[in-house]
Formats: structure tokens, C-alpha cells, sequence
């Protein structure tokens, strides 16, 4: 393992935040509980000891007023990262992601910028119920003024991190709490991830797994599955949802001739549509079959185990989509 | 009740003339900009301040220009033409053009000028409140001794983010002034039905922030309540809410028809008797620092010079259609086509 470490999705978080921090004073960090309490997923801890309150600001419980407050700093140049304790909670907070900071650099024609990070976990943990597991990326990767990143491994969390923090428009960075522990290695050199690239995690000829955070894990111990069943998946991870690289989705179904888009989020109307339409759309005549879709059952998340078994896409839904494609 | 008016002013003879000279400019801005609208040159809203010309003159005339920053709602012509920005830019902006202050992106209601401190121009009732906190909130981070004047309007300040701006203005000792323009209506909606309690400058002190309510319609009492403010918010580097009394000669916004609806002709009639340039042309006529002569040819000649605005504005290019997918990012676009 010449020139690399293993660490965990939330420690790349952890190297890449420190490392930019470290380089530009201007970044700062602010959130619910992130300072001394070091964060309900511990993404933020050691960052209060050694860069105390002036850069680790922990907020009153104010979704609107510390993303509004954020955005106004941005507006005067410093690179705030805010953290949403979960994506669900960003909600109270859509009108200044929305109307104020996804606006803020077209409706000045380009003379006010916007660079701000707002990260934290989207998706479901385990039992946190209705209103603290729903991703609803796809909410802002409608918004035309946002970048969206939903990176799903170790090296993507670190280097697309560095890449949101350089940028200077406001990036949603979507973290997946299920993430957080999974280890994989990262280079120990300094690297960036570019937005706007998609890549394959695994080579496959028979049908692509379309996805993105989570779901591309997900896909992968799916196309495992189907291996045994001598079905040969390719796993397209989408990374980037806002800019969207369709190139790469693309190129992988003209390869395939078969996809099925996975996402965590609501099926209906979820982001996995908007990439299942552009497929249909523009591959129609590379299609052997109809493009697949799996998604999250259209229901708030509930609390028993077993019934939010139920309601969170696995493996298992996407295996039986791609027999239902391939017949 | 707030403070009457100041008798003996301590500005010179230029000073006062040059407050007059901007009240009596932005009021003939916006009477042109009326014009402009119904004319169909300006679309969508517009808010004018008629009315209010002394609060952003007061305030605007207290602070380092260029160097503060300023933030406000809608009803943002006067704090942009304060600030200095182009008026020619601000009218062609309104009429959605090119050279506008936002290319014509914009509109009426979002003028910026960040270069100027400017910092908008914004339409969600109180939502740039929390931004004008950020804006502090950066000064502060980088030890300089700017002032934020964050202005909203009395329907503003019921919106839940003020609050939460305030208690973290409060909070977090920011040097921030946010100053509520109340001119008694919010839209259409008088203040005692939209406030649990109309004495708004109390609002602040729940959060242990400095506050009172003070007169906004003699820019002499105005100016001097200001700058006392804005040197306390510098020096101390603490927020302060401040509510100031105005009245909005104008409708809500150039489509606002029938002000009938919310008040009688007679309430107006007796507003127009507060109207602050009458009030400071007095003080200067009284103190013979201008003539009726001169009052009529500063008047001539500002009512030329906003002629050439208009005219100016009126004859620069529309933006060409392919603008519209410039400026959503700073470094890529969105995909093209319906």
C-alpha cells in the first residue's frame, strides 16, 4: 500500500476540511453542534480545538437565519461551510438556499459571488424515522445557481470536498450517514475530484447501474449478485448530479444497451427520473429495452426496522429490476 | 412619539443644500420611474420611495461610503443612488437593459453595486436580514471596523428569520444596524393589524440588543440620530435595532392602484403636510440659505438632469436573447434549449 492510508468516509471528510482550512483563513466552518459537541455524526471533530470559535461557529437551532448569515458572509468574500446536522433539516432553510444564495449571482449579472458549501448527510441512518432520513437531492438539483455532489467513496468524499470548497459558486455536498464508517484508501498526496465527471466502479457488458452516494455501494454489491446469476452489471457513479455528466452515463448504455437508474430519494419525481428521462430521450435507439428505475417507496420513512426495511432501496430491488429488464 | 424637528442645524449652508438637492433628486427619479411604468417601459414591480427620501439620506449620509456595507429590500432605487452607483444604470436597469446594474437580470427590485457596498436589492419580505448579519458577520471575522445598515420594512420585521438574525446579531455581537422603515403599511396592511404590537422598536430588546424608535421624515433629527448610531455600532462593534417613523407617499409598488383600500384620501392629505423636502426647504429658506428662485432653478435643474437619465436609459440596448444563460455560474453554464 505504497503511498496510501485507509480511512474512513468520514475521515477523508475530516483531512480534506483541516487541509483547506489550514491553507485558507477565509474558510470557516458553521453549524448546529459542531464545535464543542463535535458534531452529531463527529464530521467536525478536533476542528473546535484547534481552530476554536472564531472559525468553528456553533449557531443557535436557525436553519434559515445561519444559512442566510452564511450566504451574506460569502457575499463579502470568506468561504463558509455549513453543516446541516441532516439534509432533512435544510428544509427550513429553502427559501435562503433557493431565493436568496442559488440566486444571488445572476440576478447581480455576475457582480456578487456566492462560494459556500453546505454539506451534511442525506438519506436514511437507521430508524431516525420521517423527519430525519430523506435525502431530497434532487430538490436542489433543480435549482439552476447550485452545484450538487453526492460522492459515494472514500477517495470522491475527499478530493470533491476540496474541489467545493475552491468553488466559487454554492455547492450542496451530500454526505450519506451510512457512509460515514465505510473504509477505503486514499492517496496520501494532495488530490482535487473535478465536478462534472461521472465514472464506472466496475466494468460490466449486459445492462448499466445507474446511481449515485449510497445507491452506487448499493449497486455494487447488486452487480456482485448478479454475477452469479452470469449477469454482467456495469456501475456508473453519477458523482456529480448539478453539473450532470451525461457523457459518461451515456457512453455506458450505447455500451450496454440497458440501464436501470437507482436513487434513495422518493420515486416519483426524484432525481433518478430526471436521468432516466435523459436516457430515454437522447438513447432511445441504443436501447434494447425500456430504462429502469428504482427508487424509494413514496412514503414518509417510518420507524420500525422492518418497515423501514421496506422503504429504503437495497440490492435485492435492484437485482430484481435488472431480471425483469433482461426477462 | 419620536422626536420633532431639529431648528438649529449644525451642517453648513452646503451640506444642508446638498441633503436637499439629493431628497428633491430622488423624488424626481422616482416620479420619473412612475412615469416610466406606465409608459410600459418598466415591467414587473417597482417600489418607489416617495415619502421616505430623508430615512435614506439620514442614514446614508452617516457612513463611509464605499467602505460600509448597505443591504436592503425591494424599495432599493434611493440606497443604490446614494451610494453612488450610475443612475443612468439604475434607470436602464429598470428598464431591463443591457447596461443595467444587473444587465437587465435584475429589475427594479434587485439593484447591486457590491463595489459601492452595495450588497442589493432583494424581494422575500426579511429574507436578506439574515444576509445582512452575514455581511457583518464577515467584517467582524476579519477584524475591520466596517457598519452594516440593513434596512427592511415594517412587514418585515414580523418574518421569523429576522428573529433568528437578531439573536444571533445579539448573540454573536455583530456590528449590524438593522433599521425598520416604517411607513405604516405593510403593502396594503396597516400596521396595527399586522403587528401584536406596534411599538416595533421594542422588538430588539428581547435580544439584549440596543433599540429605539426615532423620526425618519426631518433629515436634520434623521442625520443626527444616524450618525450617532452608526459611530456607537463602529465603536462599540455591537447591533442595534432602530425603527424608524416614515410614510410611504406611493403605493406599495407601481401596480398598487387603489390606496383607497387601506386609507382615505383625507390621512394622505395630512401626510403630504409632513413631506420632508417642504420641511428642509423651509429650514433653508427661514435660514435664507436658499431663495425661491434658487428653489425653482434647483428644481429646473434636476428635473433636466432626470430627464437625460430617462432619456439616456431609454435609448440604450435590450440584452440579447443569449444572455440569458450568462452569469448563473461563475465558471460553466446550464444545458441549453427548452
Amino acid at each position: 500500500m505504497a503511498g496510501k492510508t485507509e480511512l474512513t468516509y468520514r475521515e477523508a471528510l475530516q483531512k480534506s476540511m483541516f487541509e483547506e482550512m489550514d491553507k485558507n483563513p477565509d474558510v470557516f466552518l458553521m453549524g448546529e453542534d459542531i464545535g464543542r459537541y463535535e458534531g452529531t455524526f463527529k464530521v467536525t471533530k478536533g476542528f473546535f480545538p484547534k481552530y476554536g470559535t472564531r472559525r468553528v461557529v456553533d449557531t443557535p437551532i436557525t436553519e434559515a437565519g445561519f444559512m442566510g448569515l452564511a450566504t451574506g458572509a460569502a457575499m463579502a468574500g470568506l468561504r463558509p461551510i455549513v453543516e446541516f446536522m441532516t439534509m432533512s433539516f435544510s428544509i427550513l432553510a429553502l427559501d435562503q438556499i433557493i431565493n436568496h444564495t442559488a440566486k444571488i449571482h445572476y440576478m447581480s449579472n455576475g457582480v456578487v459571488k456566492c462560494p459556500i458549501v453546505i454539506r451534511g448527510p442525506g438519506g436514511a441512518a437507521k430508524q431516525l424515522s420521517a423527519q430525519h432520513s430523506h435525502s431530497m437531492d434532487g430538490w436542489y438539483a433543480h435549482v439552476p445557481g447550485l452545484k450538487v455532489v453526492a460522492p459515494a467513496t472514500v477517495t470522491d468524499v475527499y478530493g470533491m470536498l476540496k474541489t467545493a470548497i475552491a468553488d466559487d459558486n454554492p455547492v450542496v455536498f451530500y454526505e450519506h450517514p451510512r457512509l460515514y464508517a465505510m473504509k477505503g484508501e486514499l492517496p496520501e498526496k494532495e488530490f482535487t475530484i473535478p465536478f462534472g465527471k461521472a465514472q464506472i466502479l466496475k466494468e460490466g457488458n449486459d445492462i448499466s447501474l445507474v446511481g449515485y452516494s449510497l445507491m452506487s455501494q448499493v449497486n455494487l454489491l447488486a452487480a456482485e449478485l448478479l454475477e452469479k446469476d452470469g449477469i454482467d452489471a456495469e456501475v456508473v457513479d453519477v458523482r456529480s448530479l448539478l453539473p450532470l455528466d451525461t457523457e459518461t452515463i451515456y457512453a455506458s448504455v450505447r455500451k450496454t444497451h440497458r440501464a436501470v437508474v437507482v436513487y434513495e430519494d422518493w420515486k416519483s419525481g426524484g432525481f433518478g427520473s430526471e436521468i432516466h428521462a435523459r436516457i430515454s430521450e437522447d438513447c432511445f435507439d441504443d436501447l434494447d429495452a425500456p430504462v429502469g428505475r428504482v427508487g424509494g417507496l413514496n412514503v414518509p420513512m417510518p420507524y420500525s426496522r422492518v418497515l423501514e426495511l421496506e422503504a429504503v432501496t437495497n440490492e435485492n430491488h435492484v437485482v430484481a429490476a435488472v431480471k425483469k429488464i433482461l426477462g | 412619539m419620536a422626536k420633532q424637528g431639529v431648528k438649529n442645524s449644525t451642517e453648513s449652508p452646503a451640506v444642508l443644500e446638498q441633503y436637499y438637492r439629493d431628497m428633491v433628486f430622488l423624488r424626481h427619479f422616482e416620479e420619473k420611474c412612475n412615469l416610466a411604468y406606465r409608459q410600459g417601459k418598466v415591467g414587473g414591480y417597482m417600489h418607489t420611495y416617495i415619502g421616505m427620501e430623508a430615512l435614506a439620506v439620514g442614514w446614508l449620509e452617516s457612513i463611509r461610503k464605499g467602505e460600509d456595507y448597505v443591504i436592503t429590500a425591494y424599495r432599493d432605487h434611493a440606497h443604490a443612488l446614494l451610494l453612488g452607483t450610475d443612475p443612468v444604470a439604475v434607470m436602464a436597469e429598470l428598464m431591463g437593459r443591457k447596461g443595467g446594474t444587473a444587465g437587465g437580470k435584475g429589475g427594479s427590485m434587485h439593484l447591486f453595486d457590491p463595489e459601492r457596498g452595495f450588497f442589493g436589492g432583494w424581494g422575500i419580505v426579511g429574507g436578506h436580514i439574515p444576509l445582512g448579519a452575514g455581511l457583518a458577520f464577515a467584517s467582524k471575522y476579519r477584524g475591520e471596523d466596517r457598519v452594516t445598515l440593513n434596512f427592511m420594512g415594517d412587514g418585515a420585521s414580523n418574518q421569523g428569520v429576522v428573529f433568528e438574525t437578531l439573536n444571533m446579531a445579539g448573540l454573536w455581537d455583530l456590528p449590524c444596524i438593522f433599521i425598520v422603515e416604517n411607513n405604516e403599511f405593510a403593502m396594503g396592511t396597516r400596521l396595527e393589524y399586522h403587528a401584536a404590537d406596534p411599538e416595533l422598536w421594542k422588538r430588539g430588546e428581547a435580544f439584549g440588543i440596543k433599540s429605539e424608535r426615532i423620526d425618519g421624515m426631518d433629515v436634520l433629527q434623521m442625520k443626527r440620530d444616524a450618525q450617532r448610531i452608526v459611530d456607537w455600532v463602529r465603536k462599540n462593534q455591537q447591533p442595534y435595532w432602530v425603527e424608524v417613523m416614515t410614510y410611504r407617499y406611493a403605493g406599495h409598488g407601481a401596480a398598487d392602484q387603489d390606496r383607497q383600500l387601506y386609507r382615505t384620501k383625507e390621512e394622505e392629505e395630512l401626510a403630504w403636510k409632513r413631506d420632508p423636502i417642504k420641511r428642509l426647504e423651509t429650514v433653508l429658506l427661514d435660514q435664507k440659505i436658499l431663495t425661491a428662485e434658487t428653489v425653482e432653478a434647483i428644481d429646473a435643474e434636476i428635473v433636466e438632469k432626470v430627464d437625460k437619465i430617462y432619456a439616456e436609459a431609454d435609448a440604450s440596448p435590450h440584452p440579447d436573447p443569449s444572455e440569458v444563460y450568462d452569469n448563473i455560474y461563475t465558471d460553466m453554464t446550464v444545458e441549453k434549449g427548452h
